[in-house]
């Protein structure tokens, strides 16, 4: 399978990760070499088998509904790139 | 100091004879004389081992201590530790100073076990070579032209090389077992759900599982026993009563049904590595090991499925990687899209990205069916193919990897030839099996190991096969000259 220049812009957006206008051709090549791996899947007769999510089928558990974390925010948002009064700052979204 | 196996460490440290700020210290030593060449940390973290090594003795004098207590560990750099810097081999995480310890480090630090520092890995543990760290390749201590092996290639370096006692490591789909059977050391993947993954930096949830690094068969037991229990902070812990992965260590191995799959031993393999392994198996049989042979018929479509599965997880894991609560944030980003898209394209290397644009691609509308869906029934399919070979055998034995080691920037550039040498690892990775890789010979000068699978919870059973196989074979005693 040969990806283009559009699904390359399409994954990008997807992914949120930019690829430079002269990287596309190089990224089309390198995802389209591993799409060709995932072709080899066809080929499996796959009728009646039952999607597969967990090794031993365990399902979620469940735990009493009531709070386990403490605040510590501070400690938290020590690390973030950009925080004051308990929020993380980003660039203006509203005018 | 340290040839002394974990038993003859703790010993030592029992009676006295020596204290653990000694031991931590001749560790430390060790690490400034070599890593410099060897490249196998990330951080190392003196300071904070010699600390430890003073309140473990404390509790060596104190009669509070446990087995481990008082021997220094070196963690991946994908276990938070709480003060301590947490890469993941990542520009993305190069500023990211953990703020809580994961589960296991938690169980490790309450024995007193000194950290000696961070291992180097492949960045977010994608990949089989640890070639694509942020920091550097690793060198494999027997030949620093060859890769270690990855994705936890720093901890298997550090093992080899005598420069930890003890490492840990997390498999996704090989990571522990194909560098440890690239440098020479004994490395399980324990069952999927047996030791938390609470602050183990996620890649690929429903596979990543940590395990230990050592020297030998029966230090991994005694490793595995401080790391293995149930934590509700992980949703797919398992609620099990406690093992002790030591109890059956001594157990003969006669009548043991050793399945070999002739699928393993096919087009592809290296023939040196074929005539260690035979070898190995043959050395298993004297020891009361019966050959039967096994089926695993589905075993070439696992490679494809996990490339599928393992970036989609993935996909979704990462996207927590925006530039705006933690690491990487790029210079003043114009509006929040800029924020997002350029912090994650500056923070990534290469090789995440591509499994990022990969699995987003996998799972978008129109190629769900025919992608993700269709690679978890052929993760059913795989998982079946050994429920059924176990039927007639106790364990199944092979390679862990087609080659020994290959050279650092050999495959670097060829993707999809580095995914598909993972074709005996990810097979139990996918079923969620117990697998070891125990040090059995070498092939083209460099280290080989013999991959042994169990059924679900065997991990005692493979670590005393391992043990009995060690006891008849010296290979886990190797150690390249130079660092002997």
């Amino acid at each position: 399978m040969s990806l283009g220049k559009t699904e390359v812009e399409y994954i990008s957006r997807l992914a949120q990760i930019e690829v430079r206008e002269d990287d596309v051709d190089g990224v089309a090549a390198k995802l389209s070499n591993i799409l060709d791996l995932f072709t080899q899947m066809e080929a499996a007769d796959t009728q009646g088998i039952e999607p597969m999510a967990h090794p031993l089928d365990a399902v979620q558990r469940f735990r009493a509904d009531v709070v386990t974390e403490v605040d510590q925010h501070e400690k938290l948002q020590a690390i973030a790139p950009s925080a004051a009064q308990a929020h993380y700052l980003v660039p203006q979204v509203i005018e | 100091m340290h040839n002394l196996t974990i038993k003859q460490m703790s010993e030592k440290l029992h009676s006295g004879e020596i204290t653990s700020v000694q031991l931590t210290q001749h560790y430390l030593d060790r690490i400034s004389q070599y890593d410099a060449d060897l490249n196998a940390f990330v951080t190392v973290t003196p300071e904070l081992a010699i600390s430890m090594a003073e309140a473990a003795d404390q509790k060596l004098a104190a009669g509070d201590a446990e087995l481990l207590t008082g021997i220094p560990v070196a963690h991946k750099d994908i276990f938070c530790t709480d003060g301590v810097k947490t890469s993941c081999g990542s520009k993305m995480l190069d500023n990211f100073i953990a703020p809580y310890d994961a589960h296991v480090v938690t169980l490790m630090n309450k024995i007193g076990m000194p950290i000696l520092g961070k291992t180097n890995m492949d960045e977010f543990a994608m990949g089989s070579s640890s070639e694509s760290s942020y920091y550097g390749p690793t060198k494999n201590p027997w030949d620093h032209k060859a890769v270690p092996g990855g994705s936890s290639g720093g901890s298997a370096a550090v093992i080899a090389a005598g420069l930890a006692p003890l490492a840990t490591g997390t498999d996704t789909g090989g990571s522990v077992r194909q560098p440890a059977s690239f440098c020479g050391i004994t490395g399980i993947k324990p069952t999927y759900g047996a030791v938390s993954r609470f602050g183990i930096i996620a890649y690929a949830s429903s596979f990543d599982q940590a395990g230990p690094m050592t020297r030998s068969a029966e230090d991994s037991a005694w490793m595995l026993n401080a790391m293995a229990g149930f934590d509700e902070r992980d949703s797919t812990s398992l609620n099990r009563e406690k093992t002790d992965y030591t109890a059956e260590l001594g157990q003969s191995l006669k009548g043991l049904k050793v399945g070999v799959p002739a699928e393993y031993f096919g087009a592809g393999l290296d023939p040196e590595v074929e005539v260690v392994i035979k070898t190995a198996i043959s050395e298993v049989e004297k020891l009361g090991g019966e050959v039967v042979e096994v089926h695993l018929p589905n075993k070439d479509l696992a490679v494809p499925a996990y490339y599928v599965l393992a970036p989609a997880e993935a996909s979704a894991n990462l996207s927590r990687y925006d530039g705006v609560r933690f690491g990487y944030r790029c210079d003043q980003p114009t509006g929040l899209e800029d924020l997002y898209k350029r912090s994650r394209s500056e923070g990534f290397g290469e090789e995440v990205k591509r499994r990022i644009m990969v699995g987003a691609y996998a799972l978008s509308a129109g190629y769900y069916d025919a992608y993700y869906l269709k690679a978890q029934k052929l993760r059913r399919m795989v998982r079946d193919d050994f429920t059924k070979a176990f039927e007639s055998c106790d364990v199944i034995m092979g390679p862990v990897a087609p080659t020994s080691a290959f050279n650092i920037g050999e495959k670097s550039d060829d993707q999809v030839s580095m995914y598909l040498a993972d074709l005996y690892t990810i097979p139990v990775n996918l079923a969620g099996l117990p697998a070891l890789s125990v040090p059995a010979g070498f092939a083209n000068n460099r280290p080989v190991g013999l991959h042994i699978v169990g059924p679900y919870f065997s991990e005692a059973k493979l670590l005393n096969i391992g043990h009995q196989f060690q006891q008849v074979t010296d290979w886990h005693k190797h150690m390249p000259a130079q660092y002997q």
